[in-house]
């Protein structure tokens, strides 16, 4: 089960490492995104789609809220 | 759709996954920065008067305004110790009896926007609703800034006149 966090604690995993991804439609991701994050539309999140992720360190998704 | 990613990516084998629960919302109406192709137009925590003066529930109006106009304002904004805008004084509340108390005196709850705001939606708002100044405020009530609408209409004048 992921952890849940908030704004603070992204901001500290992220200067500590951790990788950002953007889960919404890549129009989304275009137009407004959190600094250094990817992009992984949520359908792709698979195999392949997160090839270029590095297993090794934290990963943090989000979306637009919890709704 | 973010615990469903975070889910698979579990799933996919990964041993650390963070689920940031309210996401970008969250991250713009804390007025933080983005990158993209809408981060390059200002918004209304970018355009807003970082330098507003505010002032206390208990504070006493004639004092307030004398400190407000001498620096050049006509517009305060009420805050509690946490920066939470309380309520707000334009020039008719600054005009009132100096012997006010700035609750007494304050057009309590007025509308807030949030720093993400585009400069488009705001000087529309602030036109249809005839408002000189509206305060910026993060989604937690923090004061952010106020907003003029001087600047949101030439803000979004300059944005009309680039190709």
């Amino acid at each position: 089960m992921a952890t849940l966090i908030d704004r603070r604690r992204v901001q500290e995993l992220v200067r500590n490492g951790a990788q950002l991804v953007e889960v919404l439609p890549a129009n989304e991701y275009a137009e407004d995104h959190l600094p250094g994050a990817i992009s992984i539309p949520l359908r792709n999140v698979d195999r392949q789609g997160v090839s270029g992720l590095d297993r090794g360190r934290p990963v943090i998704v989000y979306c637009w809220d919890s709704a | 759709m973010s615990p469903r990613a975070a889910a698979r990516l579990e799933g996919l084998g990964f041993k650390e996954v963070y689920d940031y629960e309210s996401g970008k919302s969250d991250w713009l109406a804390a007025g933080l920065p983005t990158e993209g192709t809408s981060a390059q137009h200002p918004r209304a925590g970018h355009v807003a008067r970082k330098d507003v003066p505010t002032c206390g529930l208990h504070d006493r109006l004639g004092e307030v305004r004398d400190r407000v106009r001498a620096a050049g304002w006509d517009a305060v904004v009420v805050v509690n110790d946490k920066n939470v805008v309380l309520g707000l004084l334009r020039s008719k509340e600054l005009d009132k009896n100096g012997d006010l108390r700035i609750e007494e005196a304050m057009r309590p709850g007025p509308s807030t926007f949030r720093p993400h705001v585009s400069m488009e939606e705001m000087a529309k708002h602030m036109v249809e609703h005839n408002l000189v100044s509206s305060p910026i405020t993060t989604s937690d009530g923090k004061l952010v800034g106020l907003l003029l609408r001087a600047d949101a209409e030439r803000e979004e004048a300059s944005i009309d006149e680039k190709p």
